[in-house]
């Protein structure tokens, strides 16, 4: 818990689960769940690999930068484990 | 809300959507079709449809309001349903099934408000069917990005120092907002508590009503 | 604020969160029989293994963008649903293309072409 940790930016095709809006931004862990079979082979009939599903907590700063409506409000959302680094990777 | 001058109106005081007396569309007669070809060919029956439409309909956010009242009056509810939420609502007879439910508190210094960008996740176990502007182009896209515009326009204002907290629904969670317990309560049972909660304060979209509101004891 | 969704840079339209959009539209309506149907078909189909909810939501993102302001939520839903039983191999598209063109010798209405 607490871990910092950054979406990775990526931009695939198909079903996902990781809203765009939060890709490239950096957050805190706030608890896990899980494990989950993950949804992006689920949607295409496949057996879903078993995911750790993470509770990320962003805020607002982070997410919009300047046009951020309140700065120190907060966004959380659930993330899977395989889109999410730790946030000092380049 | 506006009032609205139709004359027919569901018990809801909604209108009613057009259904029986509209011409057939397209859409419907998909839905017969698929209907009856699943029930032909044995995979589903139609007493099946009609106990799952019994189900639909007998959730309403009483259940979400239930438990909130319990989570305001027992402090071991409470801190149950902080533990596990899908666990301790399933002991009151709210099964969320293979979703995961997780209770958020308002406070004072913070305020939880639920959306799903990318569909409409809802938490139908507790509150039933999601309303059209929870699924609407709007909710879902301006939530995460200005949730005090959005609330202003629920008629919900809180102060710079309460911060707010978007919950976007992703993935197999769904969430309940536990919102304070209006001051004034002292001694109330659960079921009048019950009657101050909203559908919308539950969303966070909305506050509890207040004891002194002339339908509080409704 | 993002003025549309830049679909050209592989952004999905159904990923909305964070665009520019008007006020929220705070009128609500009951729904009709045929669309809490839609809703049950998708709940047995789901429990019974012949599809997911992932399943759903793939071909409902699939569609064109359009399709958000000009069908309804069930429309899209008994789109999707047919979609994923005929992937499923439980219907073909064949046959209910067939039971369609039955159906609307029925009757001009939901309740005379639905037997239910």
């Amino acid at each position: 818990m607490g871990s910092r940790v950054r979406v990775r930016n990526d931009m695939p095709p198909g079903h996902i689960r990781t809203p765009a809006y939060l890709r490239g931004k950096s957050g805190v862990i706030e608890r896990t769940l899980g494990p989950f079979a993950n949804p992006e082979q689920l949607a295409y009939r496949h057996n879903g690999e078993a995911l750790a599903l993470h509770r990320v907590r962003f805020t607002m700063a982070e997410v919009w930068g300047a046009a951020a409506e309140t700065p120190t409000d907060t966004i959380e959302a659930e993330i899977y484990a395989h889109w999410l680094e730790p946030a000092d990777a380049a | 809300m506006p009032h609205d001058h139709h004359d027919h109106l569901s018990p809801s005081g909604h209108p009613f959507r057009a259904d029986d007396d509209h011409p057939l569309s397209y859409w419907q007669t998909m839905e017969i079709a698929v209907r009856e070809l699943l029930i032909e060919k044995g995979v589903i029956t139609a007493a099946e449809i009609a106990s799952q439409i019994d189900v639909m309909d007998s959730r309403t956010p009483a259940n979400g309001a239930a438990v909130v009242a319990r989570a305001w009056t027992d402090p071991d509810f409470r801190a149950a349903l902080q533990h596990d939420a899908s666990v301790a609502t399933a002991e009151m007879g709210f099964d969320i099934g293979p979703m995961k439910l997780i209770a958020v508190e308002n406070t004072a210094d913070l305020h939880n408000i639920v959306v799903c960008t990318l569909c409409s996740c809802y938490p139908r176990n507790l509150l039933g069917l999601p309303p059209d502007w929870y699924k609407s182009r709007a909710y879902r896209s301006r939530t995460v990005r200005e949730p005090r515009r959005v609330l202003a326009e629920f008629g919900v204002t809180l102060p710079e120092t309460t911060q707010i907290r978007v919950h976007d629904s992703t993935a197999d969670m769904r969430y309940i907002v536990i919102p304070a317990r209006p001051d004034g309560t002292d001694g109330w049972s659960k079921d009048d508590l019950a009657h101050l909660v909203t559908r919308d304060s539950m969303v966070g979209t909305g506050l509890p009503k207040s004891p002194d509101a002339p339908d509080a004891l409704a | 604020m993002t003025e549309t969704i830049p679909l050209a840079d592989g952004h999905r339209w159904h990923d909305m969160g964070g665009a520019a959009a008007g006020a929220v539209p705070l009128a609500d309506h009951d729904f009709a029989l045929w669309e809490k149907r839609v809703d049950a078909l998708m709940i047995l189909c789901s429990a019974k293994g012949h599809f997911t909810v992932d399943g759903l939501r793939r071909v409902l993102e699939d569609m064109p963008p359009s399709s958000f302001e000009e069908l309804s939520y069930y429309e899209r839903w008994i789109a999707s649903v047919s979609q994923n039983l005929v992937e499923a191999g439980v219907l073909t598209t064949f046959e209910i293309g067939e039971r369609m063109s039955a159906i609307r010798e029925r009757g001009p209405t939901y309740g005379d072409a639905s037997d239910g």
